[in-house]
């Protein structure tokens, strides 16, 4: 099939380097893969396009890029689906990391995070010395996230990193889990304590990107859930972002529905009065704005809250042993 | 077409507009609604952040309650509908995991047989209502009229929960809504990115760059205003964006509509009916224009 592939590209050695567009167009099958249609442009119409690749085939993870607008493996991504709006394929280098050539990104900020989170078994038992053999069960919940091919593509979409380059990031707080729930590793509370600083753990805005565009399955946002979750039950020191999934909790809990301005005041309490003060101009906004309903700002608990507060109790981790899902 | 009618928290608290302009559209487009006053919230990630399993029985208490009904679901949030549409994903696609959620609705008298249609009013709007019945309520086609779209990313993401595979109409509903109603849409890449609101209370500085980029992002495309299916969204883009704008030494000014806000514009109802007096940015530029528009 006839396929048009619109190439940002970007070449340091010009005298003024800035990124531009190219286009090729060429002849592709529909089984074909993005990159094999790179390959193909740079072994027919243009050998001066930089890109990275070796296994082509979804394992050694160097070929990420952004194929119209997303992170993906450009081997594992087929002409037919990447042409299914357009005949026309944008392919862009990956975000959230300094552009080398073309399509090649510096990867070097990506592996600094994943070395921050030390991804390497921390035992404080001695070392055996045969294998050190771990539960089937555990690493059968751990295989999902050892897929992880360190590709970069939940990197390049990630929303927070976007506006902020210190936050740790999907795939490094996807492999800190791994070692979290490694039942061989007894660094546990030392590393949920690293990540609830600023920048770590909390930091992620659940938007899915990297859930969406990982290419294997790891579910990073998912395992950082997992992540926030263990804090709580270690009852690291709380933080704005752990009280605000306590206070919440607790607020339907008692009420079925969400009273914000509660929400507010118990998760920055007296422990952060000037972020409660620097709310007040918002309050008196939204007073202005008649947003608030004449009963008030606080809701009436829902009625069925009786039951509601019933199955809180039975299903809530405390009480209730759910196989691991 | 009757719904079990899902408003929401933020619908019933801090966005009140939205609740009021819902109630003002949704006689005039053949369908009914019937509000489910005992549901409790989906949790919005956010209970599941501490427990994600309680989540889940949670909505599956709603979900069997609308089976009683006999009803499907119709919610008005991008978030409501993504916690409900994972929950359901994960109980539908796994026996074992429905069978366990029951056990615990069982001791008090309910069940979750796993049939419950949950959408969000905009998929209701093209995939029931449909585009002919939508285009014969429209009486003032927005002409002229640049709106950008801003989808939460709940109604975008993660596509199979959604079901976007078997409902092409899916990724791109708001902006096919935006065309049959008579506007323009204004395309930025910002449209399915994250509005920011969930980290408002722990990293404000991030949230509100968030705001201010996909703000002033669709303002450069040329939007006049832009309109989303998400409460939470708009709390941040319409709520906060003095304060981004402040962050970035700008006015950014650029009017956040809810949908049915929009939808009651193309029907010619009056703005105060709609609660456009609540919206904190001002959107006494776009009824201007929409004004000069009409006269002319
Ligand atoms: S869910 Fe969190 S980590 Fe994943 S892309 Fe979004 S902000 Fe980044
Ligand atoms: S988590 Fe997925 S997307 Fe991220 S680096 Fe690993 S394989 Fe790539
Ligand atoms: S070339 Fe190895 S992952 Fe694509």
């Amino acid at each position: 099939m006839n396929t048009t592939l619109r190439i940002r590209r970007f070449n340091p050695e010009q005298k003024t380097p800035a990124p531009f567009f190219q286009e090729y167009n060429l002849e592709l099958e529909a089984s074909d893969s993005v990159l094999d249609g790179l390959i193909k442009v740079r072994e027919t119409l243009d050998d001066s396009l930089a890109l990275r690749c070796s296994c082509r085939g979804a394992i050694c993870g160097s070929c990420g890029m952004r194929i119209n607008g997303h992170a993906a493996l450009a081997c594992k991504t087929k002409i037919i689906s990447a042409t299914k709006d357009s005949q026309t394929i944008h392919v862009e280098p990956m975000n959230n990391m300094p552009v080398i050539k073309d399509l090649i990104t510096d990867m070097s900020p990506f592996w600094e995070k994943i070395r921050q989170i030390q991804p390497w078994l921390q035992p404080s038992t001695p070392i055996p010395e045969a294998e050190h053999v771990a539960p089937a069960e555990a690493m059968n919940h751990l295989s999902g996230v050892m897929t992880c091919i360190m590709c970069g593509v939940c990197v390049s979409d990630c929303t927070v990193l976007e506006v902020d380059s210190k936050f740790v990031g999907p795939a490094a707080l996807a492999k800190a889990y791994r070692f979290v729930a490694d039942p061989r590793d007894d660094a546990t509370t030392r590393r949920l304590t690293a990540l609830n600083e600023p920048g770590g753990m909390w930091d992620c805005t659940r938007c899915m990107e990297c859930i969406q565009v990982c290419p294997k399955g790891v579910g990073p946002m998912d395992r950082i859930m997992s992540l926030r979750a263990k804090g709580i039950d270690e009852q690291l020191p709380s933080t704005t972002g752990s009280r605000h999934a306590e206070v919440f909790t607790d607020i339907i809990k008692n009420k079925g529905i969400l009273d914000e301005p509660m929400l507010a005041v118990r998760t920055f309490g007296f422990r952060n009065v000037r972020r409660l003060i620097g709310m007040i101009p918002i309050a008196i906004q939204s007073f202005r704005h008649k947003k608030i309903a004449p009963s008030g700002p606080l809701h009436r608990a829902i009625p069925g809250i009786d039951q509601i507060k019933r199955l809180f109790k039975r299903a809530s981790v405390e009480n209730h042993t759910f196989r691991n899902k | 077409m009757k719904y079990a009618f899902f408003p929401g928290c933020v619908s019933k608290g801090a966005c009140p507009e939205l609740y009021q302009s819902v109630m003002q559209v949704y006689p005039k487009i053949g369908i009914d609604l019937e509000e489910m006053t005992t549901a409790a919230c989906t949790g919005a990630g956010v209970l599941q952040e501490k427990d994600p399993r309680l989540g889940d029985v949670i909505n599956a208490r709603t979900f069997a309650l609308a089976e009683q009904q006999n009803l499907p679901i119709m919610t008005i949030c991008s978030t409501c509908q993504g916690v409900m549409s994972q929950a359901n994903h994960r109980m539908t696609t796994d026996g074992e995991y429905l069978a366990e959620i029951n056990q615990i609705l069982g001791e008090e008298g309910l069940a979750y047989r796993g049939t419950t249609n949950i959408r969000h009013f905009i998929w209701i709007l093209l995939e029931d209502v449909g585009e002919d019945v939508l285009r014969r309520a429209i009486t003032q086609p927005l002409t002229g009229l640049r709106a950008a779209p801003f989808y939460g990313c709940y109604l975008q993401r993660p596509t199979e929960a959604l079901q976007f595979d078997q409902h092409p109409d899916r990724p791109k509903a708001l902006e096919r809504v935006i065309e049959i109603l008579g506007a323009e849409v204004v395309d930025f890449p910002g449209k399915s990115r994250c509005c920011g609101f969930p980290i408002l209370t722990i990293n404000e500085k991030n949230s509100l760059n968030m705001v201010a980029t996909h703000t002033m992002n669709a303002k450069s495309h040329g939007a006049d205003i832009m309109v989303t299916p998400c409460p939470l969204c708009h709390l941040n883009l319409d709520g906060m964006q003095a304060k981004a704008g402040n962050q970035q030494n700008t006015a950014i000014d650029l009017p956040i509509l809810h949908l049915p806000q929009l939808l009651g514009l193309a029907m010619d109802m009056d703005p105060k009916s709609l609660g456009f007096n609540r919206n904190f940015v001002s959107p006494h530029s776009t009824l201007q224009k929409l004004a000069t528009v009409v006269s002319s």
